[in-house]
């Protein structure tokens, strides 16, 4: 088991915005959280994350209790995060969001990652003395991926990867999590509103609303069911 | 037909000629009444003279001139373009470029500030006017940690200036401590209350956090005004001792036993050579603050203020411990505070709490925002023109105030991101070079 949450409630003030989360991932999966905006998807990424801290129930990650690490921490066992809306380092090169990646990571590895990162990514290459925040959406969120692997984690957290690109950029950007998860062997947590498309890359899906898991199953079985069909997929109509 | 042409492209000759030709002709319209005729007093009684020889070489002038500025316009288009034309890995050239140009204004004003002492030896203005500008970039610099780095809004950083100055202040006069030795305590005591006031603040941002460090920046200004027993209270503390030359005192007459720095070197005694040593000091001081901020700024930790200021989130999502990062910045910002204050105490032998009112803290950070945030030699150009233009507009004396707002309003139209807001970036490019003989290889 990669990482396993039990039971997990979260705050943010007085707002309950998780309210007895139990959603698992294992080794090499990828697995998908969708939901409507405000059911909490990105709550429930963050709280992995330590920022909020999970105000009841038990976070596990390979093995270990990070219920109460702090945030900082968790990087460093091994979660890397997208957050949602990329946030790169605007005023920052390319390349240099690139090294911000590796922060907590073995100095040695650091020529080998920037040319995997670049063999994966031929356009960061050339735009590397380019300025982060002069690069297209696509790219900006290419950069925030390549950024987050230069840690080698043991656990991708994607959080709304597809956020306001292009079509071509969304196809571009689920092929690269199919790509990773089947080439590289990454485990991948993949919060989406385009459920769609990432159910169709997940091996599972948990389905969020108002705080709590209602649904789920296989990627096929949920694109199957008539209730996320519903909600999700058809506009609505019941 | 639109005669006087506001061309976009390239004009030739024949056009510049005709052009020019129009412009003279608005020139001789508005010249005759303005110029060619005028009135003389002839006799008690109002008379007109014509000047038609004045007027003629006006309009010549006008059309000279008109046509040496559609040259030059074309002249300077032209060779952007070829510019443009001509660059192909253009982004990274540009940066160079202006690198280059930066790195060569650097040396530029080394240069000066060495020499300028020398130049003006026996001008006592010349020399404390300098001695100024160097203690607002020493400043700037400290403060260009906190704001230009980390992009910590910090409006109270006088107050770190005050904690030094102040320490050195007490622990000379109270305790019979030397500059040196009270150099070193006075900078890690303004660190501590830069971590004093970073604590509570961690949480806070933006507008908030200004805020709370203007209100930082009061408290310790009131505490100084209101707590006479310890700081002297309104009156300041007078007779601070001045830095010694390496033991030798600046004075006219040694005491007993001791040798004065003009009777040890021979020479004959001047009140300008504790000055100018002063000079060095705080140049000697101002460089070592730019060494070791700009060594800073390459080590992770100084990759870390830069992270923070572009977007905290990410930081934290990349393992980056954002409480060690702010507090850093305010203890290393608030250190060289500190060193600047010892230093300004050293000089004036006076200080009272009036020297460190709010005004301070805002010049100090127009000095880093107009420089370019985070740029060092842009806060040594903003630094010079801040103490110099109400220097220099002394003639004007109570609208000098107005020039000094003028210039940053008119600094910041024209140049939004600061003088200097090119950001050069700490790492070099080493895997381009790599690859490149890899691609030619694969064609």
């Amino acid at each position: 088991m990669m990482l396993s949450m039990e039971g997990v409630h979260a705050h943010y003030g007085h707002i309950h915005a998780l309210r007895g989360i139990d959603v698992e991932v294992q080794v090499g999966e990828i697995v998908t959280l969708i939901g409507a905006n405000g059911a909490g998807k990105s709550t429930l990424m963050m709280s992995l994350f330590g920022s909020p801290k999970a105000t009841a129930g038990r976070i596990v990650f390979d093995g270990e209790d990070i219920t109460r690490v702090p945030t900082h921490e968790i990087a460093r066992r091994g979660i890397a995060l997208v957050p949602e809306g990329r946030h790169i380092f605007p005023r920052m090169t390319v390349i240099e969001n690139l090294q911000l990646g590796t922060v907590h990571a073995d100095a040695a590895n650091y020529e080998a990652d920037i040319a995997r990162m670049f063999a994966m990514f031929p356009i960061l290459e050339e735009r590397q003395a380019q300025r982060a925040g002069t690069l297209s959406g696509g790219e900006q969120q290419m950069l925030a991926i390549g950024r987050a692997l230069m840690s080698r984690p043991k656990l991708l957290l994607l959080d709304e990867p597809s956020l306001g690109l292009a079509p071509i950029y969304i196809r571009r950007i689920f092929q690269i999590v199919k790509e990773l998860n089947r080439n590289h062997g990454m485990t991948i947590l993949l919060v989406e509103q385009n459920a769609n498309q990432a159910l169709r890359v997940a091996d599972r899906g948990y389905v969020l609303q108002h705080g709590e898991i209602t649904l789920a199953g296989t990627g096929a079985e949920l694109l199957a069911s008539p209730e996320v069909r519903a909600a999700y997929l058809e506009g609505g109509h019941a | 037909m639109s005669a006087v042409v506001f061309a976009r492209h390239a004009m030739t000759p024949a056009e510049r000629l005709r052009d020019a030709a129009w412009v003279a002709f608005v020139g001789l319209v508005l010249g005759i009444p303005m110029v060619g005729l005028t009135t003389v007093d002839a006799g008690g009684r109002l008379g007109v003279e014509t000047r038609f020889g004045l007027l003629a070489a006006v309009v010549a002038a006008v059309f000279g001139g008109r046509l040496l500025l559609r040259w030059a316009i074309d002249q300077a288009r032209n060779r952007k373009l070829e510019r443009e034309r001509a660059s192909t890995a253009t982004a990274a050239d540009r940066a160079s470029g202006a690198l280059k140009l930066v790195n060569f204004l650097g040396w530029v004003a080394l240069g000066t500030a060495i020499t300028l002492p020398i130049l003006f030896s026996d001008n006592r203005y010349v020399v404390d006017t300098a001695t100024t500008v160097l203690i607002y970039v020493m400043l700037g610099w400290g403060l260009n940690v906190v704001v230009g780095l980390a992009g910590l809004l910090d409006l109270g950083y006088v107050a770190f200036y005050a904690v030094g100055a102040y320490s050195y202040a007490l622990l000379s006069t109270q305790f019979g401590w030397s500059f040196w030795e009270a150099l070193p305590v006075s900078g890690a005591l303004a660190a501590s209350f830069g971590i004093l006031l970073g604590y509570p603040i961690l949480r806070l941002r933006g507008d908030y956090l200004a805020i709370v460090t203007l209100g930082f920046g009061e408290i310790i200004r009131i505490i100084l005004v209101n707590w006479t027993e310890f700081s002297g209270g309104p009156n300041g503390i007078s007779s601070i001792p001045r830095p010694s030359f390496f033991g030798l005192d600046f004075t006219r007459s040694p005491a007993e036993g001791e040798q004065s720095f003009a009777g040890f070197f021979g020479l004959e005694f001047s009140p300008m050579h504790r000055l100018i040593f002063l000079y060095y000091l705080i140049l000697v001081l101002a460089l070592l603050t730019h060494a070791f901020v700009s060594r800073l700024r390459k080590l992770p930790v100084g990759r870390a203020w830069e992270a923070l200021r572009e977007d905290e989130i990410a930081c934290q999502a990349m393992g980056m411990n954002t409480t060690h990062i702010k507090l850093s910045a305010f203890a290393i910002g608030a250190m060289l505070g500190g060193f600047g204050g010892v230093f300004f105490a050293a000089r004036q032998g006076f200080i009272s709490p009036e020297s460190f009112v709010f005004t301070e803290s805002a010049i100090i950070l127009a000095i880093v925002v107009l420089g370019g945030m985070g740029s060092q030699m842009g806060v040594v150009l903003a630094a010079t023109l801040l103490v110099l233009i109400p220097e220099f507009g002394r003639g004007l004396a109570e609208y000098r105030m107005l020039l000094f707002g003028l210039a940053m309003v008119l600094i910041m139209v024209w140049r939004p991101g600061g003088l200097l807001a090119h950001r050069e970036p700490t790492l070099r490019l080493k895997p381009l070079q790599q690859s490149a003989p890899a691609k030619e290889a694969a064609r």
